[in-house]
């Protein structure tokens, strides 16, 4: 028995993916199976699931009610509906932001004296070690009324003899945005910089010996090769800020409502798994739409490998 | 062509700082001129600042001391992009995100030149390395030589003034190398641009060049053609690092003329030579003798010059025969062609047998001591 398994690599090739199968499929298919089923089924009276198949909840999600305050039979509120292109939209300006933000700082890294290269990343790797909550905390900290900025804003305000209000920041969705591109940063500069790492500098060289200055050699060289990197992060920042609710009910407060936060209301509060369910469905296709079509604009980025 | 010289270095000196934070001079004092339309080598051994001095000529590094100029123009600080040379990188340096065609189309699109003439360009520097037809590949699924071929494309399609090779035959096995070495030196001749060509190869440098510079330590040891660096070396460094030489101590006699009578102190005996830099009566000198400029005979010779030795050690080696000797306690060697074809043991050598050399004036140089 042994002796077979030794000689068969398929076998052993198995084997190894077993217990990463077992957890797949008890942890994730299973519960997403559950969550299809529930999303069809109604709430009771008392939060219970009524298992049936109907598509209320998501007839609910597009904005259809039959719970009108006017009395009509049916009212359209298109509530659900921002909230998901609210959420689409804060995964798309986060995932801009951060990519503009991340490459100048994973490109000054990968071009830093190797033994340098250590160093900047442990420090980019430093807010990683707090929680990820104490982290958002922190941002309201500062950014609430009598918070740190506001202070010190304050403080030159009297230098200057400038009358003063303190500037409203906290739950608002520039908050939410500063917060997730906060959060998400570090996602994005280690996959950036190992893909510019790769790059070796003759590349460079060759390209400024043909004529290329810097803008040029950035555009044309640079960035397509490590558009793997950036294709990487995108995906490890856009996928879980669609889904993120700690930033936006911290920093948003009641103001700004993702889907995130509005399954966790859902199962929580409003105490109806089967909305949730729904809503939790809904978010799951709309990430895998953009990333399908992200992925098969600019690929996984593995074909292209720097010399 | 506004100058005599397509490059020129005047007195060029580039330090760098050692991890250890010591400065070194990678390329000490080094002033040399290449002449347009020049095959040049810079020949030596890693770390004698060949490498240096071409990445200067390119623009990647700035000289600390001197000047470099390029068709007569002094270069100053100038960056890679604005300088009329390219460069044909040790590891090619080829862009994987693009095609063939698109890497040596880059530096035309670089030019701003139009679109049609790009095509037609790329389309002739293709058929120049003979790889037409493999425009649309990427560079990864072409062979070693290919993509050094690609590699120079990519850098002749501009038409610089001076072309600069970095060791570019490297990473090719033997077969491919002496190919790729004729057909450099042809298309060179073809298209008539002055190649600069680093290398530490020196049979590479004797083959393709028109002049070579033998560099060691960060300076310029000689310059001159192949015929002249390994005929006449005027240092025992040079004489050692071309070919294989005997080195024999001895102290200068007298001189006339180039001429030099040396006397060998282990032998006892003079030997006449040709001076090939400046050397007084009296000095301290080494005597170069290449071992196949020596004859080896059964009796002894009637030139002067003529020792008995006693075979150590002989190789057979198709073309040549190695034989090692012993005269008189000194280890000679001397390269005998197999100009007969037998399979008669005596036409070789054997250990122990006795042997004469003969040792003739004008195969023999007299160098300083270094």
């Amino acid at each position: 028995m042994l002796k077979r398994l030794r000689e068969n690599k398929s076998a052993q090739g198995t084997l190894l993916v077993v217990p990463t199968l077992i957890f797949m499929v008890g942890l994730l298919i299973i519960p997403l199976l559950l969550t299809l089923v529930i999303s069809f089924g109604q709430r009771s009276s008392d939060g219970n699931v009524i298992y049936s198949f109907s598509f209320a909840n998501y007839i609910r999600l597009i904005g259809y009610s039959t719970d009108c305050a006017s009395g009509a039979k049916i009212c359209f509120d298109p509530l659900y509906a921002q909230i998901m292109w609210r959420s689409l939209a804060l995964g798309f300006n986060t995932t801009a932001l951060v990519i503009i933000l991340a490459y100048p700082l994973a490109y000054f890294i990968a071009r830093a004296h190797p033994k340098r290269r250590n160093t900047y990343l442990f420090l980019v790797l430093i807010p990683l070690w707090t929680n990820f909550v104490i982290r958002v905390y922190a941002w309201m900290m500062l950014l609430r009324q009598e918070g740190v900025i506001n202070n010190i804003l304050e403080f030159f305000a009297g230098l200057l003899h400038i009358p003063f209000t303190p500037l409203n920041m906290l739950y608002t969705p520039g908050a939410v945005l500063v917060g997730m591109v906060y959060e998400f940063l570090p996602f994005m500069i280690l996959p950036i910089y190992t893909s510019l790492e790769k790059i070796d500098n003759s590349l460079y060289e060759a390209a400024a010996d043909l004529g290329a200055n810097s803008i040029r050699t950035l555009l044309r060289i640079t960035l397509p090769l490590s558009m793997p990197g950036i294709v990487a992060g995108t995906i490890l920042v856009f996928i879980p800020v669609m889904g993120t609710f700690i930033v936006s009910d911290i920093l948003g407060g009641r103001q700004v409502v993702l889907v995130g936060n509005l399954i966790q209301r859902q199962f929580l509060d409003a105490r109806d798994p089967t909305f949730g369910s729904a809503a939790s469905l809904v978010l799951m296709v709309l990430t895998l739409i953009v990333t399908y079509f992200y992925t098969r604009k600019f690929g996984f980025g593995e074909e292209i490998v720097a010399a | 062509m506004a100058s005599e010289f397509a490059v020129e270095l005047r007195e060029v000196v580039k330090k760098f700082i050692t991890p250890e934070g010591n400065e070194l001079a990678a390329v000490d004092n080094v002033t040399m001129q290449i002449k347009q339309g020049e095959f040049f080598s810079m020949l030596g051994s890693s770390g004698c600042g060949k490498t240096t001095s071409l990445r200067m000529i390119a623009g990647f590094e700035w000289p600390t001391e001197g000047e470099v100029f390029i068709d007569g123009e002094p270069q100053g600080h100038k960056p890679p992009f604005l300088r009329p040379v390219n460069t044909v990188f040790q590891n090619y340096a080829l862009f994987q995100h693009m095609t063939v065609a698109e890497n040596i189309a880059f530096g035309l699109e670089m030019e701003k030149v139009e679109k049609k003439e790009i095509e037609r360009r790329v389309g002739e520097a293709l058929d120049m390395v003979k790889l037409s037809g493999m425009g649309r590949r990427k560079p990864k699924q072409l062979s070693g030589g290919q993509q050094q071929r690609i590699a120079l494309a990519r850098a002749l399609v501009k038409r610089p003034k001076v072309l600069l090779l970095d060791e570019p035959l490297g990473a090719l096995d033997l077969k491919l190398r002496k190919e790729m070495q004729l057909e450099l030196k042809s298309l060179q001749q073809e298209v008539g641009i002055t190649f600069i060509y680093v290398t530490h190869d020196q049979e590479e440098a004797l083959t393709m060049s028109d002049r070579i510079a033998v560099m060691s330590l960060g300076k310029v040891r000689q310059m001159g053609t192949a015929v002249e660096i390994y005929e006449r070396p005027t240092s025992r460094f040079v004489a050692d690092f071309i070919g294989e030489s005997n080195f024999l101590d001895g102290k200068v006699k007298s001189i006339k003329g180039d001429q030099a009578v040396v006397k060998i102190e282990a032998w006892g005996e003079d030997l006449a030579g040709i001076v090939t830099s400046k050397v007084k009566v009296g000095d301290d000198v080494s005597v170069s003798i290449r071992p196949e400029k020596v004859r080896l005979t059964d009796k002894q010779g009637i030139k002067e010059n003529s020792l008995e030795g006693t075979v150590m050690t002989s190789t057979y080696i198709g073309s040549d025969t190695h034989v090692y000797l012993d005269i008189r306690g000194l280890k000679f060697k001397v390269w005998e062609q197999n100009r007969i074809s037998t399979l008669d043991p005596r036409a070789y050598y054997t250990n122990g047998q006795k042997v004469w050399v003969a040792i003739l004036p004008e195969n023999t140089l007299v160098l300083p001591r270094e």
